[in-house]
């Protein structure tokens, strides 16, 4: 018996993005699962965008904070180190610091700086609320509004708010990522309400939660899985997005990550938290993630370097 | 390719005589396209339809086991391609290189990693699976001595890697009816090996480069009723070793190519020098369809996560993860500490554990069993309500270790506070906040609750 290569046929393509102020970094394009390249196109690849947080609480790994101790109090600073340093594709800012049960940041203070951060780097920038829908709904309205001009992604959009921030989304042209709770009909449905809305399906991405690395990580791997089959094969269009995995701080909550356990068999400490954060990157790669929200640098090396090599 | 039910009654008698201990003979074919019961549990079936069905019910993806007694591990048998599909089944064994040019410090330094590297997470034990030799100078002494002090140091089934047929000979010898996996039949050497794995009943590895070389190497091993058979297509490149798992795996399935129909081995420990990068190739194929992985980094940071990635991908989707219930102590808890309670779907304990832990502020924290569900799942169903939840509580015996008797109940449980006061007497019934992340900030204000 002789073999020959199985293709898939697909017949459906992810939607391209243009992120940035001039809408020309492009996310998203491709027409197979991921890295098959023997039978499709990947797409426009991976972009890794680096976190900046507005407020870092003091239980971070030391591990994480190491890296950027001399800009971590100043998101702005950080922000340029992560892109001249680290070579960042994106900036993603993270305003933990909004969140009403922490040190609830009022929505003006975090919408200027915001601004300050999209101002000062040449490449895209995402901005994250904390996720609490009442809050968000306030402070990312305030976002969109502050950077008009600037094309920014910004999330979580979810079921609880959608309509507050997509609005300001579409009035001052910013871009949305469609977050949902590890559940491929309310991504979808989210999908079509966004739509519905007036956000223009090139306009907008799936965020669909992530779990951490050994706390239910597959089942982010299986619904992104699914939806790239919805998407590819199975003719729904609704599917058809990029899908971005804020991944970075659910990687470094997990106590294996934060903890400097003194148990020799988990190793180097410091290296562990980078370990789980770029393992968790590679899963989610594979389920078909566009781009990745992550934080360490030597996480985001090491990612760049393995999607080098799936790829060449 | 599997048959339907459908396909496989049309076969039958279609008398329903019940002889084979079900109602109709439809209810049979059901059962067997399930894989429930064999087929020669109807005594009137024909001979040719024996043929077809046995024919059709050979397994996509051998299964088979490598080693013996606990330590045995079970490769193969996979049916999808997607765990959502129905599930993975035997996540792959993980294997730990070992080679005759490491000194005898290493050595031991290796095999003590693969003892300490074990890992206990709610009901589940991660670990290493699997020790792989390899016999670098082609030496059949100096491999001999090394399998013999693996062996005496421990007790994992071995892979034996070498080029050199007097090499494997003594290996094989030395671990007499072990039945370990040995490494690799090829074009080259097929007439020769094939003697010795039909003399010893090894599993084999065959290695050719390129699909179409390996198809006529697996074909003239099975030719020679070599079952067992682990296939490694020759890649080392990340991207091309990728392509192969993918293709190799819809070959069985899909086409039910009858070559391919084994499970695979790859070898990150060849496909990088960077012991970081190795355990991201590992990962990658661990989910992506390689049947068993050997690696040579042994260091806890690396090889954790590597095990959590793998346990993720290989958990049965089929199935809520339960933990057990019961009493979780996190941090110390002394009396004075606060109790908290939830359901057992695994997630919602690790959450919740998680979210404790990073509050450092000690806690009793209880897990209630209700099947497995989320706290919502479970109260709409019925299955945490206060009468339920009042049982539990007393059973656990948590009175005995508390002064202050308060439990915190999950947010969106808030409306069963009042009537839980009434059913846990004694008990103070508190609200703890809706989303777990939320639950530090609480904890940190509970003294002042």
């Amino acid at each position: 018996m002789s073999f020959e290569i199985d293709k898939l046929k697909y017949t459906g393509k992810i939607k391209e993005v243009g992120f940035g102020a001039k809408g020309d970094v492009i996310v998203g394009g491709e027409d197979s699962y991921p890295f098959y390249m023997f039978e499709g196109n990947e797409g426009a690849g991976v972009k890794i965008a680096m976190e900046v947080y507005d407020r870092v609480e003091d239980d971070w790994a030391p591990a994480a904070v190491a890296p950027f101790a001399d800009v971590i109090n100043d998101p702005v600073a950080w922000a340029l180190s992560n892109v001249s340093k680290y070579g960042a594709d994106m900036i993603a800012l993270q305003l933990a610091g909004t969140d009403p049960n922490g040190a609830n940041v009022g929505a003006e203070e975090a919408a200027a700086l915001a601004r300050k951060v999209a101002d000062a780097v040449s490449v895209p920038v995402i901005v994250y609320g904390s996720g609490n829908v009442e809050k968000d709904a306030d402070v990312l309205k305030k976002v969109a509004e502050a950077c008009e001009g600037r094309n920014v992604l910004i999330g979580p959009v979810q079921e609880g708010d959608f309509r507050q921030i997509a609005a300001s989304c579409i009035g001052y042209k910013q871009l949305v990522a469609a977050t949902t709770p590890i559940d491929i009909n309310l991504a979808k449905q989210l999908n079509i309400l966004l739509e519905n809305l007036g956000v223009s399906a090139d306009r907008m991405v799936i965020d669909p939660t992530t779990g951490g690395l050994g706390y239910g990580l597959e089942y982010t791997y299986s619904i992104m899985e699914r939806i790239r089959i919805a998407a590819l094969v199975q003719m729904d269009d609704q599917l058809r997005r990029p899908i971005i995995c804020d991944l970075g701080k659910e990687a470094w909550k997990c106590k294996e990550a934060r903890g400097a356990d003194p148990d020799v068999k988990f190793g180097d400490p410091a290296r562990r938290g980078i370990m789980i954060e770029a393992v968790t990157a590679v899963l989610l790669l594979l389920a078909g993630a566009d781009i990745l929200v992550m934080r360490h640098p030597d996480s985001v090396a090491l990612v760049r370097k393995y999607v080098d090599l799936m790829m060449n | 390719m599997a048959l339907t039910g459908i396909e496989i009654f049309k076969k039958l008698p279609k008398t329903n005589c019940k002889d084979c201990g079900f109602p109709t003979c439809l209810a049979f074919a059901m059962s067997l396209a399930a894989g429930k019961v064999e087929l020669d549990r109807c005594p009137h079936v024909s001979e040719t339809a024996k043929a077809e069905l046995s024919a059709s019910s050979v397994p996509p993806i051998r299964q088979f086991s490598i080693g013996t007694g606990e330590t045995a591990v079970t490769v193969g048998g996979e049916t999808v391609e997607f765990r959502h599909e129905k599930t993975f089944v035997n996540k792959p064994p993980i294997a730990l290189l070992i080679t005759t040019d490491m000194t005898d410090e290493e050595i031991r330094g290796r095999a003590a990693a693969v003892k300490e590297m074990v890992y206990d997470r709610a009901g589940a034990t991660l670990k290493l699976d699997m020790i792989a030799l390899k016999d670098t100078g082609n030496n059949s002494d100096a491999f001999r001595a090394l399998v013999k002090k693996s062996r005496e140091l421990c007790n994992l089934p071995m892979i034996l890697m070498s080029g050199n047929m007097d090499s494997l000979r003594a290996g094989v010898a030395e671990l007499q009816d072990e039945k370990p996996l040995l490494c690799s039949v090829t074009p080259d050497n097929a007439e020769e090996m094939i003697p010795l794995l039909k003399e010893s009943g090894c599993p084999v590895v065959a290695r050719a480069d390129g699909y179409d070389a390996l198809c006529s190497l697996v074909e003239k091993l099975t030719a020679a009723e070599l079952k067992d058979i682990v296939l490694d297509s020759g890649s080392r490149k990340l991207k091309k070793t990728f392509e192969e798992q993918v293709q190799i795996r819809r070959a069985a399935l899909r086409k039910a190519f009858r070559p391919f129909g084994y499970p695979t081995i790859t070898f990150p420990c060849e496909m990088t020098d960077d012991p970081a990068m190795e355990i991201l190739i590992a990962a990658t194929l661990a989910a992506k369809y390689s049947g068993i992985v050997v690696i040579s980094c042994a260091a806890g940071e690396n090889v954790f996560p590597l095990l959590l990635s793998r346990m993720n991908i290989f958990t049965d989707p089929q199935r809520p993860m339960a933990t057990d219930p019961g009493i979780y102590p996190i941090g110390e808890p002394d009396e004075n500490s606060p109790v908290l309670i939830t359901t057992n779907f695994s997630l919602t304990y690790f959450i919740v554990a998680g979210e404790i832990e990073s509050a450092r502020v000690p806690a009793w924290l209880l897990i209630m069993d209700c099947e497995g569900y989320s706290v919502l799942t479970a109260w709409s169903a019925g299955k945490f309500t206060p009468d339920l939840i009042s049982d539990f509580v007393k059973r656990t015996g948590i009175e005995s270790k508390v002064a202050r008797k308060a439990l915190t109940i999950p947010g969106y449980t808030a409306h069963i506070s009042g009537e839980l006061e009434d059913t846990l007497k004694g008990w103070e019934i508190l609200v703890g906040p809706r989303e777990a992340s939320h639950i530090p900030a609480y904890l940190k204000n509970y003294g002042s609750s």
